[in-house]
């Protein structure tokens, strides 16, 4: 039996260039190996297909308007998605995305549970706005869809820079709110992650994915070359006493602009949904009542409807709900056409609602709407509006609510004694 | 049925060519037509004491070749064969084996050991020779001191060859108390005693339940560090052989020995021959490796969860330690550094002083200062190179905070050494340490930079100045460039080498032109600096990375050009071909994507070609080089690369035909998984010829276990690539999936490593599968796979059961469950809601911390929901 060999390496790296040859080929195949797999699994469940969240668009007319679609679209041509989306121009392109974010209903009566199934967070004050990064690069859109910002990124497939992770056709797409004061586009909400469809999960899941993984990509680290605004994933907390304390008082990073109520089991749904709920008061939001142009609140309600065939005015609703007629002669005369956005004074008569119902409205006519406005309001803000001017729903209503359901969870556990 | 075979093995050992050969024809015809006889011939030459010694010998090294092989399929086939054996010749053999045992010719005697050992291997495990531990321990008592030395030793071997588990506890607890007794001190014989020695080193790996026990324990240790201290150099040797397995082995046992170990190492360090020596320092080095690995433990994820505690030893010795081994490293030899082969105490020590610098972090720093400043600039080079060496040794451990002012006011002195220093040591050390300093102390994670634009161009002056020195210090200095570029690996778009690019790739060329760039790896060296320099360079230079490909391609095609080359000349040769094609893969990974893809693909055809004629020449390493320089290649020409396919395939198909250089295989297979990627449906007229190979491949118990699972992989990527159309060879592909399925779904009772090889094994196997669902997604034919789901529903549930998969193969599952809903929807719904993995298996992925794992999981949560919705 000899002795037995104990030589180390001497003054040499542990692992040849040869070695890392091999493990870094190794690497790359696996990563094109799950990239080749993901976009597999993706052309059937990550693409947000056309005809279900807007029938009135039809992609073929979109796809002529861009004619440089390469031929790797083929096998998607029968949905439609947001890179392809991203390649409409003007116009189409506003339209489309105007209708992909999630549109929260004011709260105008206090939802069940809500310590139970809602989260609340401190809305940032600023532009409500839809990120897109993809191919490079990173275009923010506002509601009405059209362009905010277009910049290089740290977003996933955000910027053109050399060796970074995840494939070349990795996109991701969020719900954001653009902070004018910090320059920082603050998340509140994730839809599409690294190619990624999170429209079919719970806000539960989504919240949890967009506090995991927005850190990991450096997109809220400072701005840089290759990353020009700074992303910041906002708080939330569970709606219950406590959590309702630190959104309405903590203090934050940004100026707020009141407290945002999400539904724990709700998917993405785009347009108005009252499983997404906003409320403002004063100390939370310099905005509680509507101002007019000028940045002025007006005596009066103002209020924007739509007009459609034979006179009707209605809200953005789905459906939507009608609010009032006006007369076919004075629209002929005005020029007003159907489609219409047109804005109006709610005057002295006020709102009238039986039973919580709105039944009839004073309404004073003032003219066509900015053309900006992509909207008319929703039933639900029209009715905010309206209480905030009367009886404005408070904090302690919420708080009280809440401490109310406690209760309730608290008195079956009671055991009786005889 | 036995033979006479003195002559033939006689004759095997001529120096007459002809009658060797003959010889060997003969042995070989006789093993052929009569094995039986064969080995009992050769075991009754071995036995009889009236033969030659040589005769002997050979017959017994014959028997034992006819026993064992290295190839796992080759020794399979041996072990059948021996216990396919009739019961009297393999009695008659093992006898013949035992009684040689008493042999008087030692070298007879320890032939037969290992035999014997090698014979245990085979039977033990099959419950077959029950006497033979009981008869090597009567053998102890024998008076005659060689039989009992050739016992001993035997019983060394045969724990060497056996597995603990297939002896009883009691036979156990015998040999390690023969074996401990022929160590004691009492034991007057040397041979014996040195016998002894060597056996328990081989047997401490059954001496678990022994350890546990202090008393025992105390035993063994007492007579382990009483043979340290022997008269004779061999037992003392053999003694710290068993303190360096017993610190690696028993590392949680040691407290209470310590301070004596120390004692002891420290004593043999300072006055010992060498040979004891470098055993006393590698038994701290083993300790500090035990506690490198326990407090990386502590610092992952879970941290303290470690099954072993640390017990600081190497924190505590400190004190003597560190003064002992910057004792040893003013022992360098004259010319340690230019010899590859050398091993010294100065060398041992300093490399167990980087261990220490791991194991305890800052608090090394002090340890060694006092001793660096005192010798730095000494008139003796010996003190020069030690205290350098020292340095580089304790820059990895302590913390980048503690050492940046030392480093900082060291690195001036450290280049002057450098230029001036008239010793071709301490250049070499200095210039290794500065590698060492841009390794550990200079990237994007550093936050005050070690290079400034202050020092920068001084630093790659003296640098590229030092590439023209000695070949071993030229060497060093392209390592050091190696980690200064990687340093600048994430630095964005300006790198503050950009001003110095060009320099630096013309002098790394020019060093890889040297004449004497053969000597001490420099060439080897150049080209992997020049490697990481391009890895590492940003758009900036990506112009002169472009005039950088005629060049190297130049190169190749004149290694290509070479004729009648001597071997050692051809050997040179590949290996160069080796190191460019590996240089050219870099810079396609580099250049293969925009914008610099449409200047670089000009060359594509023409470095095609050369690649080709590299495959001519029949070199493994260039080979594994070229084709891995060829699956990039293929990444960047996307659907282009079918222009190459034609002439390419033949050494595609070359590649997965070469089960001996499995490297090459593995490297292949992977490859075409890139084809298939860059092809897609393109690949389909090459898939019969590849599949064909990939099922030859699968089939054969010659290839490396280890290319089997990317094979696996591999049917997934053809299947994603050409989709429906591998319809044809499901019939193939599945029963294969199917029976490694069976095979790897259970692992249990298995070591580390084969559980590792199971779930590298499954995962091949699931992504298979995943590539398959995948591929046949939307077409009419998918009811083709209807028939497979049970099955494979059936196998993720049973590796979801086994509950030993690792995180790879969960995310692959799961996504299978998922690709396997969305493919076959409505089909299987019912199926997959009766699977455990639809459940159980699922709601644990969707709360895994793991977030490739959530993600496959959340996507097959909703394929399964669309499945059993519709």
């Amino acid at each position: 039996m000899a002795p037995h060999e104990i030589r180390r390496p001497f003054k040499r790296r542990p692992i040849s260039d040869q070695q890392k040859r091999r493990e870094l080929s190794l690497l790359r195949q696996s990563q094109h190996r799950s990239d080749a797999q993901q976009r597999a699994r993706n052309l059937a469940s990550s693409v947000i297909s056309l005809q279900s969240s807007s029938p009135d668009v039809d992609p073929e007319i979109l796809f002529e308007a861009v004619p440089e679609l390469d031929e790797g679209t083929e096998s998607e041509s029968s949905s439609f998605d947001v890179r392809q989306a991203s390649r409409l121009r003007g116009p189409e392109a506003r339209k489309w995305f105007a209708r992909q974010l999630m549109l929260p209903e004011w709260m105008i009566d206090v939802p069940d549970n809500l310590s139970r199934d809602w989260y609340v967070l401190a809305r940032p004050a600023g532009k409500r706005c839809f990120v897109v990064s993809s191919d490079g690069t990173t275009v923010s859109r506002v509601r009405n869809g059209s362009i905010l910002h277009h910049f290089p990124s740290a977003l996933p497939g955000g910027a053109r820079k050399k060796g970074a992770s995840g494939p070349a056709n990795s996109y991701s797409i969020l719900d954001c709110i653009f902070h004018e004061s910090d320059q920082t586009y603050y998340v509140i909400d994730m839809v599409c992650w690294r190619g990624y469809s999170l429209y079919e999960c719970t806000a539960e899941f989504r919240f949890f994915w967009l506090q995991s993984k927005l850190a990991e990509t450096g997109a809220c680290d400072p701005p840089s070359f290759y990353h020009k605004f700074r992303f910041s994933a906002v708080p939330f907390f569970n709606c219950d006493q406590s959590g309702l304390h630190s959104a309405y008082t903590g203090s934050l990073p940004y100026v707020k602009d009141g407290l945002l109520f999400y539904n724990k089991h709700a998917h993405y749904h785009t347009g108005n949904t009252p499983l997404v709920l906003i409320w403002k008061d004063e100390s939370c939001s310099q905005y509680v009542i509507d101002t007019d142009n000028n940045g002025e609140v007006p005596d009066q309600q103002h209020i924007v409807l739509e007009l459609q065939e034979e006179g009707k005015l209605v809200t953005s609703d789905d459906p939507p709900v009608p609010f009032s007629c006006l007369n076919a002669d004075f629209v002929k005369q005005s020029g007003l056409l159907s489609g219409s956005l047109i804005r109006f004074a709610i005057g002295d008569g006020g709102l009238n609602c039986v039973d919580g119902r709105f039944e009839k409205a004073d309404l004073q006519y003032i003219g066509v709407s900015n053309r900006a406005r992509a909207f008319a309001d929703s039933y639900s803000k029209i009715m905010f509006q309206y209480m905030a001017r009367h009886s404005p729903l408070k904090v302690e209503d919420l708080a009280s609510t809440i401490s109310h359901e406690n209760q309730q969870d608290k008195t079956p556990e009671v055991e009786m004694s005889d | 049925m036995a033979m006479e075979v003195t002559q033939l093995l006689i004759n095997a050992q001529s120096i007459d060519g002809t009658v060797r050969k003959h010889a060997e024809e003969s042995l070989k015809q006789f093993q052929e037509q009569n094995l039986a006889g064969f080995l009992l011939s050769l075991a009754g030459e071995l036995a009889n004491d009236d033969k030659p010694v040589d005769s002997r010998k050979l017959a017994g090294l014959v028997l034992k070749n006819a026993l064992d092989a290295k190839e796992q399929h080759r020794k399979y086939e041996l072990v059948q064969r021996w216990l396919a054996l009739d019961m009297s010749t393999k009695s008659q053999i093992r006898a013949f084996l035992l009684k040689t045992l008493s042999s008087p010719v030692p070298d007879v005697r320890s032939t037969a050991s290992q035999v014997i050992a090698k014979v245990a291997g085979i039977e033990l495990p099959q419950k077959q020779w029950p006497e033979l531990i009981v008869s090597l321990l009567s053998n102890i008592h024998q008076l005659p001191a060689h039989v009992k030395q050739a016992t001993l030793e035997t019983l060394g071997y045969l724990c060497e060859e056996v597995s603990p588990d297939v002896v009883e506890q009691e036979h156990v607890n015998k040999i390690l108390t023969a074996v401990v007794q022929g160590m004691n001190a009492a034991e007057g014989n040397n041979d014996v005693r040195l016998a002894a020695t060597r056996a328990l080193y081989m047997a401490l790996g059954f001496a678990q339940a022994n350890f546990n026990n202090d008393m025992e324990r105390d035993y063994i240790m007492r007579v382990v560090c009483e043979a340290t201290l022997s008269p004779e150099v061999k037992i003392r040797q053999a003694a710290f052989e068993c303190l360096v397995s017993i610190a690696s082995t028993y590392y949680e046992k040691l407290a209470h020995y310590i301070q004596d170990i120390f004692n002891i190492t420290a004593k043999a360090v300072r006055e010992d021959d060498e040979s004891v020596a470098l055993q006393a320092i590698e038994f701290w080095s083993s300790i500090c490796d035990e506690e490198i690995d326990i407090l990386e433990e502590y610092g992952g994820e879970f941290a303290g969860d470690s099954d072993v505690p640390c017990f600081y030893f190497t924190k505590q010795a400190l004190p003597g330690l560190v003064p002992l081994l910057l004792e040893t490293l003013l022992k360098q030899e004259e010319d340690q550094d230019l010899d590859e082969g050398a091993w010294n105490i100065a060398m041992a020590g300093g490399t167990c002083l980087g261990l220490v610098a791991k194991a305890v972090g800052d608090d090394i720093v002090p340890h060694v200062m006092p001793f660096i400043e005192e010798k730095i600039s000494k008139p003796d080079w010996r003190e020069r190179e030690a205290a350098t060496y020292a340095f580089g040794s304790i820059l990895e451990g302590p913390s980048a905070d503690r050492l940046m002012a030392i480093v900082n006011a060291a690195l001036t002195f450290m280049l002057n050494a450098l230029t001036n220093d008239p010793s071709n040591h301490v250049k070499d050390t200095t210039a290794w340490t500065l590698g060492r300093i841009f390794e550990f102390l200079h990237g994007s994670t550093i936050e005050t930079p070690i290079i400034t634009q202050a020092n920068c161009q001084q630093i790659i002056t003296v640098l590229i100045q030092t590439m023209k020195d000695a070949p071993n210090v030229a060497e060093k200095a392209c390592g050091a460039l190696y980690f200064l570029a990687q340093g600048y690996e994430d630095i964005g778009p300006n790198s503050p080498l950009t001003p110095y690019f060009q320099e630096i790739i013309q002098s790394l060329l020019s060093v890889a032109h040297r004449e004497d760039a053969t000597e001490s790896r420099l060439r080897t060296a150049a080209y992997e600096a020049l490697n990481e320099v391009v890895r590492c360079s940003t758009d900036e230079t990506s112009t002169m990375v472009l005039q950088l490909v005629p060049v190297i391609m130049l190169e190749l095609h004149n290694t290509l050009e070479g004729e009648k080359l001597s071997m050692d000349e051809r050997e040179k040769q590949n290996e160069l071909q080796g190191l460019l094609c590996g240089c050219l893969q870099v810079i396609i990974q580099k250049l293969g994507s925009e914008p610099t893809k449409y200047m670089f693909m000009q060359s594509a055809d023409q470095m095609m070609g050369l690649f080709l004629r590299v495959f001519g020449c029949r070199s493994a390493t260039a080979h594994e080089e070229a084709m891995l320089a060829i699956g990039a290649l293929a990444y960047a020409a996307g659907p282009d690369f079918a222009k190459y396919m034609p002439e390419f395939y033949k050494y595609l198909e070359m590649g997965l035909q070469n089960f001996e250089e499995y490297q090459v295989c593995a490297v292949t297979v992977g490859v075409v998984g890139d084809i298939c990627r860059a092809l897609e449906d393109k690949v389909l007229p090459y898939c019969d010829g590849i599949m064909t190979q990939l099922l030859k491949d699968l089939s054969s118990n010659q290839l490396h276990r280890s290319v089997k699972p990317p094979i696996f992989s591999c049917f997934g990527d053809i299947a994603l690539a050409i989709g429906e159309d591998f319809e044809k060879y499901l019939r193939y592909s599945m029963p294969m999936l199917q029976s490694a399925a069976e095979l790897s779904a259970h692992s249990s009772g298995a070591d580390d490593e084969m559980t590792e090889y199971t779930n590298s094994l499954r995962n091949g196997i699931l992504e298979a599968y995943s590539g398959i669902f995948q591929g046949f997604k939307n077409s009419p034919k998918t009811q083709l796979l209807i028939p497979f789901a049970p099955h494979i529903l059936q196998f993720l549930d049973s590796i979801y059961m086994e509950k030993d998969m690792d995180e790879v193969v969960m995310k692959t599952a799961i996504g299978v469950l998922g690709d396997l809903a969305d493919t076959l929807g409505s089909h299987v719904g019912g199926l997959i809601q009766q699977s455990v993995s639809s459940k159980e298996f699922l709601n644990e992925c969707l709360s895994s911390d793991d977030h490739t794992i959530k993600e496959a999981a959340e996507w097959a949560k909703h394929a399964i929901t669309r499945a059993i919705s519709v």
